[in-house]
Formats: structure tokens, C-alpha cells, sequence
């Protein structure tokens, strides 16, 4: 057993020095061959345009079908559409106002309230009540097929092996490329958007009824059973209910990637919805705007999660904690809205918000930023440069050519290049020395990368490296799905889109994961913090990516640094959660023996919940890694050079094959990247004995 | 009791897991080769020919430990886990030629069970839980009500009818438990470990609260447990299990005083003597010559009557006359008699 386990860390050791030997021929002969450098574009295959001619022929052949069905679903999406926008305001804020009573109590009531008010006010109704109707028929549909798709999946382990993988896809592959397919086959109008919406909102459905299902407690269906309950009843009488709270969950996921989802469609337009309306006002620069229009997404969103949520929990909830009936409330919202209903016939300012009433400051907003940038604009100037001079350059292209007396005020002299050289070697051997080879290698790995820069690391090496790295992590399967992948973006000369990509997206997330686990670690630390960080996490996750771009647009402009911070904005929050919540539930016992054995608080801090954390705060990386690749595709937006961007020119040309192509490049990265850290972390519990 | 015809009546019962679980019955083998062939072959023998009868009324009682199969065992009875082979009787019908609707039938009706963790509807009140079997025989509403309320009333938990599982004691949700599993009036009930999760002053309560239900009610009954202190307590008959087999079957006083085997006997071992052995066990020992007639002026105590009961008694006369219930005499017993038969059953 023992030496076997030596004969493996042998191995790997030996893996590594083959690598970087590998690494290091190629990175030294950059100028021997082109095709060192360049992946030459003679080896590549035309993907892109085979996926094109494929789907040209299933669009001359299967189009008809899907029109049928986008003409179907025109029919109830026209009538929720024409009802909400003819339904006059005050109606629709009382009914609102009813379920949301009903939901979450009087302070749901009096936010929702606010939230109508505010969309009616500031002259946004028609455009809301727009994206809502897009909601509302969106849902109900990817809640049904998502609740049968993953029924069969709970019923069937091949129909399971089926939907897993596809789930994968769908949540991994961007936005923008889901909307090329759809836009061809489905043409155009915001019934696309709707459909587009439907199909992302399915996985969390899918995924939260297989869930649900399986974690019905066995001896409660064999009660039933024991009861003689029929297979039917077994299933809605004892399995359904039982797993409803994790189900709903399941509904409230589906809601708001539905309106994420309906947000991001905008883009193909023609909705007219409040997204178009932040989309088209973001692309003027006219930030006062597009900054009201994002508040009443915003809104929109926070009272969908907050309402679903509701119902969510209230199933949980006892049912007499209601003072109120439910059908009381409900009742008396009802009677509110038919009389203001009966009202607007005669008063004409009930039916149609007046004008003359309509608040909006967009100039006054736009006023104040054009001061502040004007003011301010030598700070943030230099709080940009410093961080693309001294964080972001090094390392794309390296420090051998960031150092430059424009950026840093002085040139690399061989000295300076000597003493990098000596510094991270006796960094390596000290690291190494102290933690074992496995540190000694990640040292050099980022010595080297930081050196010559991400980008212009030899192709070769760079699948070397990360197919090792994965290999390592996670196994021979995990190593070969990271070789296929990178194949992939080979052959499809989609590569050096791919590691630009990888590098911004790397950037963002190693400064989010740093500064998301150290505020997690104070969170854990005190609850006044933790207070605080909650609500803005909520914020933050529940919000539609578009509007996390605009405060950051209006101050640093459109470019690569905007993005990296909207990235940062978006995927710190997963790095927060997860460490609090890794630190803060260590088996108390272990706490308890810790504190018994005389561990100052620091020492439990550091010795005891840290290390018992590793798993969880692990699959906080993850999630804060699948974070950032999904504001990566939104961020193309307002500027990025990469895949990201390359899938949004093609969905502006609405070239599928490029699309695809460009989509799947970053899926395989999202895939690979999970499959290594779920690996390590799976590895890790099992280390530590946590189930 | 009449053991000719048994409420109940288990015949070489099997169950084993793995791929290629019903190969192993295609030919007839004996129990031990037949054991060794499932495990070369890397399967789990979990139930191994287990054979067993229980007349109406009586509480038999299956203790075992933790992967003895005494689980697999009560599943098998109704059905939950499909054995491999042999007879399941009730009422002299085989319920395992059961089919899928009879069967539904069967548990509707006649079976009633018992789980370890309660599995109790979360979404369900006291009243819907236990009005739940009733419902699914399509029973009218105000039927289902009243019956469910005799239930719960007889349990002793009216007055939380409308509170959910998650609101209730641990104790209290096991009555719930125990009032579904009643609800429509079962004639064999099935009770899986019903007391192991809760706590040791509950657990003791409940057992007496088991009792005076079946006081009341006169079930056949399977009760399993790990407890062999709870397996004393409340059985008329015990089978201990071990293995996937059943080593020994017999009163609790008879597995005390006669445990099959070595590993019977380690469960014995900690028994409070007092409580199990008997007046009659203790006369057994005493040489039949020596008994004659019946001393005058000498208490007089039954048969059944264990040391502990008549210790009080024994200190103030020092011999005692010991009869049957019908009243005959058996013979006396002294203190002598008593030291002898406990030094017996602590030595060995």
C-alpha cells in the first residue's frame, strides 16, 4: 500500500520534470519553427463551415415545424401580452401586491409596492409588463417539460445517462450561441426570445426533480407502499409532495434564468422589452438611461426570486403561522384590482399612466457621471493602468515585454532578468523544501507563465501543461476529456481565441477567488459581516449579467479592464458563499476538541476549520470559474477579445457554424475545468473522511 | 396457539444481492453449500433459509445485530424486497404468488408496518398521515376522519391533530407511525426496529404503551430490534439472528437458560438473571424426588412468577409451594434452590 502510493508520487514527479523538459525545448526554439508559435492554420479542419452546411439542410428541411410551433406559441404569449398591457396599472400593482403578500407577508408587499411603483413611474410600465409576459409563458413551459424530462430521467438510469450530459451542455455552452440555432429555425420576433428563455430555464428544473426524487426518504415510500398505495398514488400522493421543496426550489432557479435569459434575447431584438430598452441606451453610451432601464430589471428580478422563493419556503413553512388566510388576501387584492379596473373606464389616469407624471432623471444622472469622470478621471485612470500595467499584461504577454519604460518606467536589463531567474528558483526550492515537490512545481509553473505571458506560451506546451494538470487532478478520464477539448480548439483554430479567453477569464477569477475567500473568511468570522454580505450576494446572483456592466461601463469605459471588473462583480459571490459556509459548518465536535485542546481562535481559524473547508471552498472555485466564463460571453459586450466575443459577432452575423464552434471552445473549457476541481475536491472529502 | 396452523408460517426463506441473485436456486444444494457458493461468487447471502411460524396473537420477536438481515427478513414478509425462494403463509396463502394488485390489496387490508424512522408524510398533518392508508382505499372523507381520530385517540395524542411531523418529539411521531400502520385494522402487524431511534426513557415508555396496545388489540406481530433487553421484554418468542440465518428460536426464558450456542450466550451474559428466570425454571432444577406434598403454612406463588417478583416473599417464608396456573401443585422451592439455579446460569 505505502509503496505503491510512493511509486505514484514518483511517477508523477516524473511526469512533471517530462513536462516542463517538454515545456521548456519548445519555449526556448519559439524561433526555430512558425508552427511553434502559431498553430498553422493548414492542420485545421473547416468545422465551422460543415456545421453551417448541416444546418442549412435541417433548416431547409425541419424549418416548417419549428415555425409551426413559434406560431403556436404566439397565441397565449399575444394573450398575456395583451392582457398585462391593457390591464390598467393600478390593477396589476393590487394583484401583484396580493400574491406577493401571500408569498413573503407585509414586507414582500410593501417592496413589491415600491418596485411596481418605481417601473410605473419612471415611465418604464408597457416595456416591464413586456418582459414580464415573456416570463410568464416562459416559465409555466420549461417548468412542465423540465418536471417531465426529469421524471424520466429519475425513472430510467438510460434515460438519466442520457439527460445528464446534455444538461452539461446546455448550462456550459453560452448564452449568445443557444440564440443562433433558434433565431434560424424559429426566425425572428420575441416569441424566439421566449423559446430561447424556455429551453435555458430547463436544467435547474430538470436537475432539482431528479433531486427531489431521489431524496425521498426510502422508508416514506415504503410506507406507502405498505399503506397500498398504487404506483400512481405511490407517486403523486407520496413521492411528489414529499420532494415539492426541493422541486420549487427548482421553479425559483427556472424563473430567474428565464428572465436572465429573456434580458440577454434582447439582443436579437425586436422585443421591445426592458432589456432591448438597457441594451440599445448601453450601445449610445447614454448610461443615465440605461442605468434606470438596469434598476427596473433589477427590481423585475429581485421580486420574481423573492416571490418564487416565497412559495418556495411557505411550503415548508406550518401552515397556521398565516394570521391571514391566504384566500383572504387574495380575495381582497381581487376585489382592489376589479374596482380600480372599473374606475380607470371613467379616469383616464388609472387607465394610462400620464406623462406629465413620469419621473426621469437620465439627464441629471448623465450629468453627474460626465462630472465625475471629468473630476475624477486621473484616479480611475490610474487605478486602470495599474492594474493592465502590473496584473493583467504580465501576464498575457508576459513580463519580457510588459517591462517598458512607458508602463513600468524602466527597461528589463539582463541583470534584472538574472535575478528573476535566481529569485524564482530559490523561491521554487524553498516552497518545495518546505511543502513538498507539488508546491516546488506550481512556483516554477507561475514563474515561467509570468515571464513569457499566457499568450505567447508555444501550443505544445500550454496542452502539456494543462493536460497533465488535469490528468493529475483528476485521473486518466478527466486528462483525455481536457486533451479532447483542447484538440478542439486546435483543429478548429479556434486556439489563441481560446487562450485569450482563458486568460482573462483566469485573471478575473484568481482575484475573485482571493478577495471573495478572504471577505468569506471574515464573514465566517463575525456575523455583523456576514449580515452585511448576504443581501449584496443575493443581489448580485439574482441579477440579470447585462445590468452588472452598467456602473462599471460608465466609469471605466468600453475595454478589457471593464470586463475583467463586471467578471470579478458577477463571480465573486460564489467565492464568498462558499467559503463562509465550508468554514462555518466544520463538525462542530471537531470545534469542540480543538477548543478543548487549548486553540487560540486564530489557530482553530487556520489548523482546524481551514483545512476541513478545503472541499467546500473548492467547489466554491468551481462555481465561481462556471460564474466567470458566463459573464465572459455577456462581457463580449462591451469589449473583450476571445471566444466570448467571437460567439457574439457570430450571432450578429447569424453564422451558426462560427457560433458553435466558438461555443463549444468555451464549453469544454467550463467542463474541464469542473470536472478537475469536482475531482480534486471529491478526492479531498475522501481525505478527510467527510461524506 | 395451535402450531398446525399458524397465522403466519415462513418457509426457507432466501434472499441474496447481486447481478445474478436467482441463479443459486436453479438446483437444489444444502443451506452451508449453498451459502459458500453465493459468496465465492461474490455475492451477499442476506437472508439464508430462514423458517419460522407465529400463531395469532403472539408477539415474535426477531433481534439480531447490525447486517444480520433481520431487515431483509420483516421486508421480505410484505413484500417490500422480493426474495429469492421460498413461502411466505398467511393465513395458509402464499403471499410471495402474490400478484402486484393482490398485494396491493393485501397491505390495504390485512398488514401493517412500522418504520425505524417513522416515514411519515412531511407534508402531511397527524390527522392526514394517519388517515393516509384509508385515503388511498378511496374511503369517504368523514369515514377516513373518524376512524383516523379513534386511532390517534388511542395512541394518546389527541389534541395535536393538526401539527405537522416536523412539530413533534421524536416519541410522538413514532405514535403517528404506529397509528397509520393501525388504521385499517391489519391482522399482522410489522414493527422494524420502531423504538431504536429514540431515547433510552422513551423507547421505555413506548414499549409499555406496545404492550397495552396489544393487550387491547391481540395482533400477530413481527417486531424487529438490535435490543435484546427490549427483545425480553415484549416478546413471546424470540428468533436470534445471525449472519442471514436464525440461530436460535425460543422463550425469552428458554433462550436464557439454554442459550443454542456460544454467541447465543453472549447476549445473556449481562441479562439481569432475576428478571428472566422463573419459579418454574428454578424448580426444574430441584431433584423430582424431593418433591412431595404441598407444606403447609407456605406461601404459594405460579409457576411464572420470576425470582425478583417472589424474592420479597422467599426472605420472609424460606421455601415456597410453586402451582400452575390451574392451581396444581408443582412442588417447593427454597433459598437454597434459588442460590444453586442463579451460581448455575452465572458460571456457565
Amino acid at each position: 500500500m505505502n509503496s505503491l502510493h510512493q511509486r505514484k508520487e514518483r511517477f508523477s514527479l516524473f511526469a512533471w520534470v517530462a513536462v516542463a523538459i517538454f515545456g521548456s525545448v519548445f519555449l526556448f526554439q519559439r524561433d526555430l519553427a512558425d508552427w511553434v508559435t502559431q498553430y498553422p492554420e493548414a492542420w485545421t479542419l473547416p468545422a465551422a463551415t460543415w456545421a453551417n452546411i448541416g444546418m442549412d439542410w435541417f433548416v431547409d428541411h425541419f424549418r416548417w415545424l419549428f415555425r409551426a410551433i413559434s406560431w403556436l406559441l404566439t397565441w397565449p404569449m399575444d394573450a398575456i401580452l395583451g392582457l398585462l398591457t391593457w390591464l390598467p396599472w393600478p390593477t396589476t400593482i393590487s394583484l401583484f401586491i396580493g400574491i406577493a403578500f401571500v408569498a413573503g407577508g407585509w414586507p414582500l408587499a410593501l417592496f413589491t409596492l415600491f418596485a411596481l411603483l418605481y417601473m410605473v413611474g419612471i415611465g418604464y410600465w408597457t416595456e416591464s409588463m413586456r418582459t414580464l409576459a415573456l416570463v410568464a409563458v416562459s416559465v409555466p413551459l420549461s417548468v412542465l417539460v423540465g418536471f417531465g424530462l426529469g421524471v424520466s430521467a429519475w425513472r430510467s438510469e438510460r434515460a438519466n445517462r442520457l439527460v445528464q450530459p446534455l444538461l452539461d451542455l446546455m448550462q456550459t455552452v453560452p448564452t449568445f450561441a443557444y440564440l443562433i440555432p433558434i433565431l434560424l429555425l424559429f426566425g425572428f420576433g420575441p416569441v424566439v426570445g421566449m423559446i430561447a428563455s424556455a429551453i435555458y430555464a430547463c436544467p435547474p428544473m430538470v436537475r432539482s426533480t431528479v433531486l427531489g426524487l431521489q431524496r425521498v426518504p426510502e422508508e416514506t415510500v415504503e410506507s406507502g407502499i405498505m399503506s397500498g398505495a398504487s404506483s400512481g398514488q405511490l407517486f403523486w400522493w407520496v413521492r411528489f409532495p414529499s420532494a415539492l421543496p426541493t422541486i420549487l426550489v427548482g421553479v425559483n432557479q427556472s424563473t430567474m434564468a428565464a428572465l436572465s435569459m429573456v434580458i440577454i434575447a434582447a439582443i436579437i431584438g425586436s422585443s421591445a422589452d426592458i432589456g432591448w430598452e438597457v441594451l440599445s441606451t448601453m450601445r449610445r453610451a447614454n448610461f443615465g438611461e440605461s442605468l434606470l432601464a438596469g434598476i427596473v430589471v433589477a427590481l423585475i428580478a429581485m421580486l420574481l426570486d423573492r416571490i418564487t422563493r416565497g412559495f418556495a419556503q411557505d411550503n415548508q413553512r406550518s401552515k397556521r403561522a398565516f394570521s391571514l388566510s391566504p384566500r383572504l388576501i387574495l380575495g381582497i387584492a381581487g376585489a382592489t384590482a376589479l374596482s380600480f379596473l372599473l374606475l380607470s373606464l371613467s379616469v383616464t389616469e388609472l387607465s394610462e399612466f400620464p406623462d406629465q407624471w413620469v419621473f426621469y432623471p437620465a439627464a441629471q444622472i448623465n450629468a453627474a457621471i460626465l462630472f465625475f469622470t471629468v473630476e475624477f478621471g486621473a484616479a480611475l485612470d490610474q487605478i486602470k493602468n495599474g492594474f493592465l500595467f502590473f496584473f493583467l499584461l504580465p501576464l498575457r504577454i508576459g513580463l519580457e515585454n510588459t517591462i517598458r519604460p512607458f508602463t513600468w518606467g524602466f527597461d528589463l536589463t539582463l541583470t534584472m532578468k538574472i535575478s528573476y531567474l535566481i529569485a524564482c528558483v530559490s523561491l521554487s526550492l524553498l516552497g518545495g523544501y518546505r511543502y513538498g515537490w507539488r508546491v516546488a512545481v506550481a512556483i516554477g509553473i507561475a514563474t515561467v507563465l509570468l515571464y513569457f505571458g499566457i499568450e505567447r506560451m508555444p501550443w505544445p506546451a500550454m496542452v502539456a501543461l494543462l493536460v497533465t494538470l488535469a490528468w493529475q487532478a483528476g485521473g486518466t478520464r478527466v486528462g483525455l476529456f481536457t486533451l479532447a477539448g483542447l484538440a478542439f480548439m486546435l483543429v478548429t483554430g479556434v486556439w489563441s481565441l481560446g487562450v485569450r479567453s482563458l486568460y482573462l477569464c483566469f485573471a478575473a477569477v484568481l482575484v475573485s477567488f482571493i478577495i471573495g475567500g478572504s471577505l468569506g473568511i471574515w464573514a465566517s468570522q463575525s456575523d455583523r459581516v456576514s449580515r452585511l454580505v448576504r443581501p449584496i450576494n443575493d443581489t448580485l446572483q439574482t441579477m440579470p449579467l447585462f445590468v452588472l456592466l452598467i456602473p462599471i461601463l460608465m466609469f471605466f469605459q468600453v475595454g478589457e479592464f471593464t470586463a475583467f471588473l463586471a467578471i470579478i462583480a458577477y463571480a465573486i459571490v460564489p467565492a464568498i458563499r462558499y467559503t463562509e459556509h465550508g468554514l462555518r459548518h466544520v463538525n462542530n465536535e471537531v470545534i469542540e476538541a480543538a477548543i478543548a485542546s487549548g486553540c487560540t481562535p486564530l489557530q482553530i481559524l487556520w489548523q482546524v476549520r481551514l483545512p476541513l473547508a478545503i472541499p467546500e471552498i473548492m467547489l466554491g472555485l468551481n462555481q465561481t470559474i462556471m460564474f466567470g466564463l458566463a459573464m465572459l460571453i455577456i462581457a463580449a459586450l462591451v469589449g473583450t477579445q476571445g471566444l466570448g466575443q467571437a460567439v457574439y459577432v457570430a450571432l450578429g452575423q447569424a453564422n451558426f457554424g462560427e457560433g458553435l464552434v466558438a461555443g463549444l471552445g468555451i464549453a469544454f473549457i467550463a467542463m474541464s475545468a469542473d470536472r478537475i476541481i469536482q475531482a480534486v475536491s471529491a478526492g479531498k472529502k475522501r481525505a478527510l473522511g467527510i461524506k | 396457539m395451535s402450531s398446525d396452523n399458524p397465522k403466519l408460517r415462513c418457509r426457507g426463506l432466501w434472499k441474496v444481492y447481486g447481478p445474478n441473485a436467482s441463479h443459486f436456486f436453479a438446483q437444489s444444494h444444502d443451506k452451508e453449500s449453498r451459502i459458500k457458493t453465493i459468496r465465492d461468487s461474490s455475492h451477499i447471502p442476506a437472508v439464508c433459509d430462514v423458517s419460522f411460524d407465529v400463531p395469532e396473537g403472539e408477539i415474535f420477536v426477531i433481534m439480531g445485530l447490525s447486517g444480520s438481515g433481520k431487515s431483509t427478513v420483516i421486508r421480505c414478509l410484505s413484500r417490500l424486497i422480493e426474495p429469492e425462494s421460498g413461502t411466505i403463509l398467511l393465513d395458509g396463502e402464499n403471499l410471495l404468488e402474490k400478484s402486484k394488485d393482490q398485494m396491493i390489496e393485501i397491505r390495504r387490508r390485512r398488514v401493517g408496518m412500522v418504520f425505524q424512522h417513522f416515514g411519515l408524510l412531511p407534508h402531511q398533518t397527524v390527522l392526514g398521515n394517519v388517515a393516509f392508508p384509508l385515503k388511498i382505499q378511496g374511503l369517504s372523507i368523514s369515514e377516513q376522519t373518524n376512524r383516523a381520530q379513534q386511532m390517534i385517540d388511542l395512541v394518546g395524542l389527541n389534541g395535536r391533530e393538526q401539527s405537522y411531523p416536523r412539530e413533534l418529539s421524536g416519541g410522538q411521531q413514532q405514535r403517528v407511525g404506529i397509528a397509520r400502520s393501525l388504521a385499517s385494522d391489519p391482522e399482522l402487524w410489522l414493527l422494524d426496529e420502531p423504538f431504536s431511534a429514540l431515547d433510552p426513557l422513551i423507547r421505555r415508555q413506548m414499549q409499555d404503551e406496545f404492550l397495552r396496545l396489544q393487550k387491547l388489540l391481540n395482533k400477530t406481530i413481527v417486531f424487529i430490534t438490535h435490543d435484546f433487553l427490549e427483545a425480553l421484554r415484549l416478546a413471546d418468542r424470540i428468533a436470534i439472528m445471525k449472519d442471514g440465518a436464525i440461530v436460535q428460536i425460543g422463550t425469552p426464558a428458554e433462550l436464557v437458560s439454554n442459550p443454542a450456542n456460544d454467541y447465543v450466550a453472549e447476549f445473556t451474559r449481562d441479562v439481569p438473571k432475576l428478571k428472566i428466570l422463573t419459579a418454574g425454571a428454578v424448580l426444574s432444577e430441584v431433584n423430582p424426588q424431593k418433591i412431595s406434598a404441598p407444606l403447609e403454612g407456605n406461601p404459594t406463588i405460579e409457576n411464572t412468577t420470576t425470582i425478583d417478583q417472589f424474592l420479597p416473599i422467599l426472605i420472609r417464608s424460606e421455601t415456597l409451594n410453586v402451582a400452575n396456573n390451574a392451581g396444581d401443585y408443582l412442588g417447593s422451592i427454597s433459598v437454597l434452590d434459588v442460590l444453586k439455579k442463579l451460581a448455575e446460569e452465572t458460571i456457565s
